[in-house]
């Protein structure tokens, strides 16, 4: 299995134990790794702040990066999304098509098509889950609260399997957290009081690490944590599934 | 109305930390109501999609059941009257009181004259209008616009309204008991209904097969104003079309459950005819509604049956209050109505969402609400409302990000400067900084690591 990883910028250049451990996670668990090496940015940043128009460059090189391979995969929700709603440019139709088709977040990656059914992780902590927007309510990796329907939780399904550790949730179970891109710094007052309410939930449940699947949201909680000297650490799903593998 | 953006608005709003909580409790406790309302309906879903394609299909053939409406209702006795804008309505509106010599007017459960200012234009004409909805009552006596389409009030705190009412009623200074409060208004307005001589309302929905309307209220004002004058006027918009009667059971499902967790609102009050001697007239509404149904990608936001479930589960308006969206229908339906009636002056509002998508998700008529956001954020844009400085900034990163060389360089530079020269970014210039710590720039990327170790 040809699998291309596709590593967000922002994690490229200030998380990569994230993309390590993802890369490190795939190969353990036998797929054939590539990381392509000119790669960037889906263009997101832009778009989402009504820049599609400025795109195009991204797009081409997202292409040309990424469309030989059987499968895609990132340890992002919202990069993911973005490529499979927006991607538009660089290639024809049909590589376009390919790549919209088959590139995944590494939790629906696992569960859906390695249907990994057992992992020698170990994590003997106070784990708090925060679910990430996009992930959630664009690609479906959990159910919503808003809906009626079954519940169900691709990384929770995986977070299980992982020894020692002890799954929290916070009331509002999947409040969004106030990231929001460039939201973060336009609507900054918003965006912080918003991540500190989703703190303030996970305080009460006496967490050790907060784990997401989307480095942005953790990265926007990590700075809040910090600043307002909170012992409580953020964690990527990644770096706890890959934890003494 | 507050004139500033809706970012300046909102720091404003929550520079009381303790207040804005209060705001986020109270609403998340109505979202929540929704929720436990709508899990009762194993149906839920299915009845989501059916009102959803009821109204798209109403949209569609939105000519042919105006007219059918039309002509309905006026063989039932009802004037009808066409509005094209705001300005329209309400000159309308003043004609039929200044015909009739009108002194006293009630009106109920309308955001559609809040919409068309209806209260400042007869006002200006020397005529007053009485809100009779607890809530409205109490934003018209301390003259603010409303902050939620269903809840008018809900930015206040009962010592609030109780200052308001020792204020305008003579009630007991410092009588905070909300039932006190409560009967205090009813016992003025009554008096207010029995003198009145004509009464305004909305309309919930308009039935084409029969000519009717429905008006969905709590308090029941609706009908106290329209049974005790000698005319009603209601006044809709040109959406809120259903084809038939039959219809109306999926929407009266949808509606009070999604709004407040009720399964149905107090009254449901059905509107045919003028009864013997009164006049009846409705006020169809355009004001920008058909502009919005020619645009292919916002047209659907005309599904909209102003529940107002989207306002409670944002988590930006409840941090930020209605007023903070300065337009009369504010939360994330407002930001994606409001472009359409004023792009420039409304142009922060779809910026105002971390596109989370729970608005979408509690719609009760599946609007795509979070993607509109983000296709009004692109027309925004490319009609030219946005601030130059950003434009230039997304049009050097859009530069770098399509570069890998120069990403690459421009990475490792900054990630010196971070480690080397802190102050550089963490100070007053970085907006991110002023709450929050910046992450800590590594010496290698990912990319560096991949060299050396695949």
């Amino acid at each position: 299995m040809n699998v291309g990883l596709f590593i967000p910028c922002y994690i490229d250049q200030f998380y990569p134990d994230v993309a390590i451990a993802t890369y490190q996670l795939l190969k353990k668990l036998g797929c054939e790794v590539s990381y392509p090496m000119n790669q960037t940015c889906c263009g997101q940043p832009m778009a989402n702040s009504g820049f599609s128009n400025l795109t195009k460059g991204c797009d081409v090189n997202f292409v040309k990066n990424f469309k030989d391979f059987d499968y895609i995969v990132a340890p992002s929700g919202s990069c993911v999304l973005h490529i499979k709603e927006h991607l538009k440019e660089g290639g024809s139709p049909a590589e376009i098509d390919k790549i919209r088709h088959h590139v995944y977040e590494l939790s629906e990656f696992l569960v859906d098509i390695l249907e990994v059914k057992g992992l020698k992780a170990s994590f003997p902590h106070r784990v708090g889950m925060h679910v990430s927007c996009h992930g959630q309510r664009g690609l479906h990796l959990s159910s919503m609260s808003e809906l009626v329907a079954p519940e169900f939780s691709k990384s929770e399904q995986l977070l299980r399997m992982v020894d020692g550790l002890e799954l929290l949730k916070p009331v509002r179970t999947d409040e969004c957290c106030g990231f929001g891109g460039t939201f973060c710094v336009f609507e900054e007052a918003v965006s912080v009081k918003m991540g500190k309410d989703r703190i303030n939930e996970h305080l009460v449940n006496e967490v050790e690490f907060i784990c997401g699947g989307d480095t942005s949201c953790l990265m926007h909680l990590e700075g809040i944590l910090k600043r307002e000297g909170l012992g409580v650490k953020t964690i990527h799903l990644a770096e706890i599934l890959n934890s003494a593998l | 109305m507050s004139l500033k953006n809706h970012a300046d608005a909102a720091q404003e709003f929550i520079r009381d930390e303790a207040r804005t909580d209060w705001h986020d409790e109270t609403l998340w406790f109505v979202r929540h109501k929704r929720d436990k309302a709508v899990n009762t309906l194993p149906e839920w879903e299915i009845l989501r999609d059916w009102a959803s394609r009821i109204k798209n299909h109403t949209l569609s053939n939105l000519d042919y059941y105006l007219r059918s409406f039309e002509e309905k209702a006026a063989s039932n006795g009802i004037i009808v009257h066409w509005a094209s804008d705001a300005e329209d309505h309400n000159r309308i509106i003043h004609k039929i009181i200044a015909d009739n010599k009108i002194e006293h007017i009630v009106k109920s459960k309308s955001m559609l004259t809040e919409e068309c200012h209806l209260n400042e234009y007869l006002q200006n004409k020397g005529i007053k209008i009485l809100d009779t909805d607890l809530g409205e009552y109490i934003v018209q006596l301390r003259k603010e616009p409303p902050s939620h389409i269903v809840l008018p009030a809900i930015h206040l705190k009962r010592q609030d309204v109780s200052e308001t009412f020792h204020e305008h009623l003579n009630t007991e200074k410092g009588n905070y008991d909300p039932q006190y409060l409560a009967g205090s208004a009813r016992h003025h307005l009554r008096e207010r209904f029995i003198e009145s001589d004509l009464a305004i309302t909305g309309v919930n929905f308009a039935i084409a097969e029969s000519g009717s309307f429905v008006v969905c209220t709590n308090e029941g004002n609706a009908d106290m104003g329209a049974h005790s004058a000698g005319i009603h006027i209601a006044c809709m918009g040109i959406e809120k079309l259903i084809p038939k009667t039959e219809h109306l059971g999926v929407f009266l499902r949808l509606l009070a459950r999604s709004a407040t967790g009720q399964p149905i609102t107090t009254y449901s009050s059905h509107f045919n005819k003028p009864r013997p001697g009164q006049q009846m007239h409705i006020v169809i509404v355009d004001n920008g509604r058909s502009r919005q149904l020619g645009r292919a990608d916002f047209r659907n936001s005309l599904k909209c049956i102003r529940c107002a479930a989207c306002f409670n589960t944002c988590p930006v308006y409840r941090r930020s209050g209605g007023h903070s969206y300065h337009s009369t229908v504010a939360g994330p339906i407002g930001s994606i109505l409001n472009p359409n009636l004023d792009m420039k002056a409304n142009s922060d509002l779809p910026f105002a969402s971390t596109l989370c998508g729970s608005c979408s998700n509690v719609c009760p008529v599946k609007i795509d609400i979070h993607e509109q956001l983000w296709k009004w954020r692109q027309v925004i844009v490319a009609e030219g409302y946005v601030d130059k400085g950003k434009k230039a900034g997304m049009q050097g990163m859009a530069w770098v990000l399509s570069n890998p060389r120069v990403y690459r360089i421009s990475g490792k530079i900054g990630r010196w400067v971070m480690r080397i020269f802190p102050f550089m970014v963490n100070n007053r210039l970085n907006v991110w900084y002023k709450q929050r710590e910046m992450p800590k720039a590594p010496e290698k990327s990912f990319r560096d690591w991949f060299k050396e170790n695949k």
